[in-house]
């Protein structure tokens, strides 16, 4: 092979190497919501899905079973509120749809925008915990000093694996980021 | 072929390379180029060193002595990332440059200018991760990156400016070792001398084309994730903020994707060295070389299928546990061939025992400590306990300090008379395996059990019932370091011209086409490419 | 002075190696198992660490007999085989592989399964859940049912700087031993919850044979059930900032009666704590209190002397958020005032309400505002701060 060959040569392999180097760019890309979805199939995370009002509708309840489902949660470092749980825990048949309630307040004299994360524990009982309608679809504002309480309708889904007696719910409630 | 000699006087007469620090600069010469590279991967060598010898004395006694343990904090991560991107990597890198196109039977490396700016990259990024240390004497920022190499989220979205220049030295680094691929796999492909099939390629090319591989395809991984690290910290992204609907362990994903091939990218290159070696010193031909190539390939595809299990107390599925636990094991199956190979080309030799055959036989054995622990620490129950404590310390030196620096310390006594046409000194190279071997298993052994024992790892002061094995093992960690200045003295004392002068073969068994050249070779190694048969 | 301390240090090397073998202190493998869980990982240990030393072993013997027998040095002629000839080499080539395939799989991999699925049990026969929440740098314990519902405390590093700084000599419990340690009966299958307000922490002990990640913004859980009374030590093991080193997880654990006694004392103290609230403390008491808070949970970061540490930790001493008012006109609380950011707390400085009782608050509060050369004068009553919650 003579000099001019042989970069040729070396050229059009540098060209192909590029494509790879940048489908691997590519593919670093769709790694973020590649990863949301394993976290949704596999409940990795304890991250629950949104609005489950189509499949409340066909929902059949399974009076044989209780399920324990518990509340908890935090406030994060910047959000000026108090925030828990009215009701520590209940007691549900699965398929029942049931209310909870949270309570919030804003201690401060400044109107405050803030957004709850759910987590749901273990992790796989997160793909059978649906929630209906809740505070943590949107931000929630909060006037000076005002005090509200935040519902959330939920259940638990009869295909919830037989194991999994006892599900807690928490909320992680973040000042809303812009 | 004309004979190396002849080559040799005959480029002296022609070459017109600059002379001084333009010369180094500006060369595209295979050898200058791989020079530099282990001249620069020595000198870090020395500073990461010198920064665990800091961690070390601090950790001499219970109680803070010497330093804060926000400096504590960042020594311990800098030193890593100086190991691992600054030292090891540019080893492995320099000696590609210096033998592939000697072994392969070609002029030079394939796209020389672009092996010149790889190199280039490098001081430029060393100065980036280390200046924070120096600013924050001035009372800039807080100093350098105190969250450990794996730059876990969010503690690394907290961290100071250190981060930031973290962040920016992993850029350069990574399109450093990306560039130094392209240029390793266009080499193997295009320059091979005529007759030179794949499977007829000496392992260390195997080694390495396996490695360049990997680093195309993780590098852009490790460089997306702290591209978001970085948007998260100072452009408002949320990549790795709950708040933000992001997730902190998704950057523990994106990281360990590229972390554990990582591991291999560091020891394929040495894994290619050994046979080499081996096979010098038994004077018997390399054993199972297509097997070693077929588990080159399994480890270097396995190792991007089992990332999670550098965070299994992350909390996970148990499917997605048991499959990690699994894939894991595995990898024990290809790394089992290759001691098989290692072990069955010393079976039946005929062995001498000089400097670079006692590092060989001393990597196989403390590599495989290493390789044994690792597969314990693959059970996902008890590594709940191993994981993050002084155990998995002193698993990850077994295979990165014996199986890394280790192997490519043999590689450097072995190809030394090569490259600087002079003998070291045989006494102290031995003295050097020794007073390294010993010191090293007497540094990480006490780390095994205070791993057991429950201390965890990056703590700058511990509870008095550690006390005793700590003081060992940063004994030893300062005869450790002691003795690498025996290993810089005989690199030195060969580059100055001092020792016997090297035959052209220096090693009665060694094989390979590098041997067919001077010692040095010519400037230019290969005017005329020899025929393989 | 450094080099003083080495020299003692030195003769203190010698009296260890002397004493090596006898030395108490000396653990060489995991501390005693107190849980189901720590009993099997230790079972599970034990069998793989036999199990690799014989491999190495083994293979270590080969090797040695070979460099002993096939040197050049004995005259050994090198042959000349690269790789296996005969039928009954390539089936002693493959003995190895099927030995480590069934102890990868087999040996270690059952076992390594049922202690998995053990690991993981965490939803079924809870007697009790506790909820775990890592923070820079202590750890919040919260009882979430049954007789202690309700209780929630936070569990700091007792040991004095003194010790640490080698001014002082250290305690046999150094590093390891908290003001509120987390109290558990034994012999009850306890479901532990985990999360984190700020960082990536590891809630881990030992002898519980169980280590899980804290994560902010999400909820892990582990169990535990002990076995033994007995008091016991752990640290945090993920890298969580300079604190990491220095917030250990003590547990205490106790008889069922002991147990309710202790529920009932807490009770009563904490509700102690918060009658303090309604009553009207004077200046000087609340300065005084609020000093000592300050020492214990504020001077890691802002340092003893107000100054903070440059770039990192801003200095109290002449803040701008200290020397501001703290309520509106409305007597409302201003945001971004000194009581809003101890209170809410904002990206690295914690938000001390889930941590401080208001007392503490209120001290803290006007022992800074009245201290490192900030006069505001002013004082907050602990029922102010109780009126936000």
């Amino acid at each position: 092979m003579n000099a001019e060959d042989r970069a040729l040569a070396n050229r059009k392999l540098v060209k192909k190497l590029l494509w790879v180097i940048a489908g691997a760019i590519l593919f670093t890309i769709a790694l973020v919501p590649l990863y949301n979805v394993m976290c949704q199939v596999t409940g990795f995370n304890g991250k629950t899905g949104n609005s489950a009002e189509q499949a409340a509708k066909s929902m059949k309840v399974d009076n044989t079973r209780w399920v324990t489902v518990e509340f908890t949660s935090n406030v994060m470092p910047g959000l000026a509120w108090t925030f828990y749980p009215k009701q520590t825990s209940i007691r549900v048949h699965p398929g029942q749809i049931e209310l909870a309630t949270y309570v919030a307040k804003n201690i401060a004299n400044q109107e405050v925008i803030g957004q709850a994360i759910p987590s749901v524990s273990p992790g796989q009982a997160s793909l059978y915990f649906k929630k209906i309608e809740c505070f943590c679809f949107q931000r929630q504002t909060l006037k000076p000093g005002e005090s509200k309480e935040m519902p959330l309708t939920f259940f638990v889904s009869p295909d919830l694996p037989k194991q999994i007696e006892t599900i807690t719910l928490s909320y992680a409630f973040y000042s809303a980021v812009k | 072929m004309t004979t190396a000699t002849d080559v040799h006087a005959h480029d002296d007469h022609h070459e017109h390379h600059p002379a001084g620090i333009m010369r180094w600069l500006t060369t595209t010469n295979h050898k200058d180029i791989g020079t530099m590279y282990l001249t620069f991967s020595l000198i870090m060598f020395l500073v990461g060193g010198m920064m665990i010898l800091g961690v070390r004395a601090e950790l001499f006694k219970p109680g803070l002595q010497l330093m804060r343990p926000e400096f504590f904090n960042q020594l311990i991560g800098v030193h890593a990332l100086v190991m691992i991107f600054a030292a090891l990597m540019p080893a492995a890198t320099g000696f590609a440059n210096w033998l592939l196109p000697l072994q392969l039977g070609a002029p030079d490396m394939a796209l020389p200018r672009l092996n010149n700016w790889g190199f280039w990259l490098l001081p430029p990024a060393a100065i980036l991760l280390t200046l924070p240390f120096t600013l924050a004497l001035f009372g800039i920022g807080d100093g350098a990156v105190a969250t450990g190499w794996t730059l876990y989220a969010p503690l690394s979205v907290q961290g100071g400016l250190g981060v930031d220049f973290a962040i920016f030295s992993i850029h350069l680094l990574g399109i450093s070792s990306v560039l130094g691929s392209i240029n390793i796999i266009v080499t193997i492909f295009n320059m091979r001398a005529p007759g030179m099939t794949l499977m007829k390629m000496p392992l260390f090319a195997w080694g390495w084309l396996i490695t360049a591989f990997l680093l195309i395809a993780t590098i852009p991984v490790l460089a997306g994730a702290v591209t978001m690290l970085l948007t998260d910290r100072h452009f408002g992204t949320h990549f790795f903020d709950a708040a933000g609907g992001g997730d902190p362990i998704l950057f523990q994903h994106l990281f360990w994707f590229f972390g554990h091939p990582e591991v291999y990218i560091l020891l394929l290159p040495v894994w290619g060295f050994i046979p080499h070696i081996l096979s010098a010193f038994t004077r018997k031909p390399v054993y199972g070389y297509k097997a070693q190539v077929y588990s080159f390939w399994a480890i270097g595809i396995l190792s991007v299928v089992v990332w999670a299990h550098h965070f299994l107390t992350v909390g996970m599925p148990v499917p997605a546990l048991l499959y990690f636990m699994y894939s894991t094991m595995s990898i024990s199956l290809p790394l089992a061939v290759l001691f098989f190979c290692w072990i069955a080309n010393m079976w039946k030799g005929s062995m001498s025992f000089e400097t670079p055959m006692l590092f060989a036989t001393g990597w196989i054995i403390l590599f495989g400590i290493g390789g044994l622990t690792g597969l314990v620490l693959a059970d996902v129950a008890a590594d709940a306990q191993y994981h993050h404590s002084y155990f998995v310390v002193a698993h990850f030196h077994y295979t990165l300090f014996a199986g890394g620096i280790m192997g490519v310390m043999a590689g450097v006594y072995f190809w030394l008379p090569k490259m600087t046409g002079r003998m070291y000194n045989e006494k102290l190279g031995k003295l050097h395996f020794w007073l390294t071997a010993i010191a090293f298993n007497m540094t990480f052994i006490p780390q095994f059990f205070l791993g057991l024992a429950g201390m965890p790892r990056r703590i700058p002061d511990y509870a008095l019932q550690f006390a005793d094995f700590n003081m060992i093992s940063s004994i030893s960690a300062f005869v450790l370091g002691l003795s690498q200045l025996l290993f810089v003295y005989n690199i030195v004392s060969c580059v100055r011209g001092h020792g016997e002068k090297a035959a052209d073969k220096p090693w009665e068994g060694a094989e390979g086409l590098e041997w067919t050249l001077s010692s040095p070779p010519p400037y230019h190694s290969f005017t005329e490419q020899p025929v393989i048969k | 002075m450094a080099f003083k301390q080495y020299q003692q240090s030195g003769a203190a090397l010698m009296l260890a190696l002397w004493s090596l073998a006898a030395h108490a202190e000396m653990r060489w493998n995991f501390p005693k198992p107190v849980t189901p869980m720590a009993e099997d990982t230790l079972h599970v240990h034990n069998k793989f660490m036999i199990i690799i030393m014989v491999i190495f072993l083994v293979v270590l013997g080969i090797m040695i007999y070979s460099i002993f027998n096939h040197r050049k040095s004995k005259g050994h002629t090198p042959s000349q085989f690269t790789g296996p000839t005969t039928r009954s080499q390539v089936i002693w080539t493959l003995v190895p592989f099927a030995i480590l395939l069934y102890i990868d799989f087999i040996l270690m991999g059952i076992p390594a399964y049922h202690s998995v699925v053990m690991m993981e049990d965490t939803k079924n026969g809870a007697d009790m859940v506790l909820k775990v929440t890592g923070m820079q740098w202590r750890w919040q314990y919260e009882y979430m049912d049954g007789d202690a519902k309700g209780i929630k405390y936070v569990s700091n590093l007792k040991t004095p700087q003194d010790e640490i700084d080698g001014k002082a000599e250290k305690n046999p419990d150094y590093l390891l031993e908290v003001d509120n340690p987390l109290v558990l009966p034994v012999g009850k299958k306890v479901r532990v919850l985990l999360t984190a307000n700020d960082v990536i922490h590891t809630w881990w002990v030992p002898q519980f044979g169980t280590a899980r990640d804290a994560i902010p913004g999400f909820l892990r859980e582990t169990w535990i059930k002990i076995e033994e009374p007995g008091t016991y030590k752990g640290q945090c093991k993920e890298l969580c900032g300079k604190g990491h080193g220095f917030m250990p997880v003590v547990v205490n654990a106790v008889s069922e009666a002991d147990y309710k006694k202790w529920v009932e004392a807490k009770k009563t103290e904490l509700e102690a704590a918060s009658a303090g609230a309604d009553k009207q403390w004077s200046k000087e008491d609340l300065i005084a209190h609020g000093k000592e808070v300050y020492e214990k949970n504020c001077a890691v970061c802002h340092q003893a002397d107000g100054k903070g540490i440059p770039g990192t930790f801003p200095a109290l001493a002449g803040s701008k958020i200290i020397n501001a008012p703290i309520f509106d006109k409305d007597g409302k609380l201003m945001t971004d005032s000194h009581l809003d950011r101890v209170f809410n707390g904002k990206n690295v400085m914690p938000a001390w309400k889930g941590i401080l009782n208001d007392v503490d608050i209120a001290s803290v509060v006007t022992f800074e505002r009245n201290s490192f050369g900030n006069s505001m004068g002013d004082m907050v009553q602990p029922a102010q701060v109780k009126a936000l919650r």
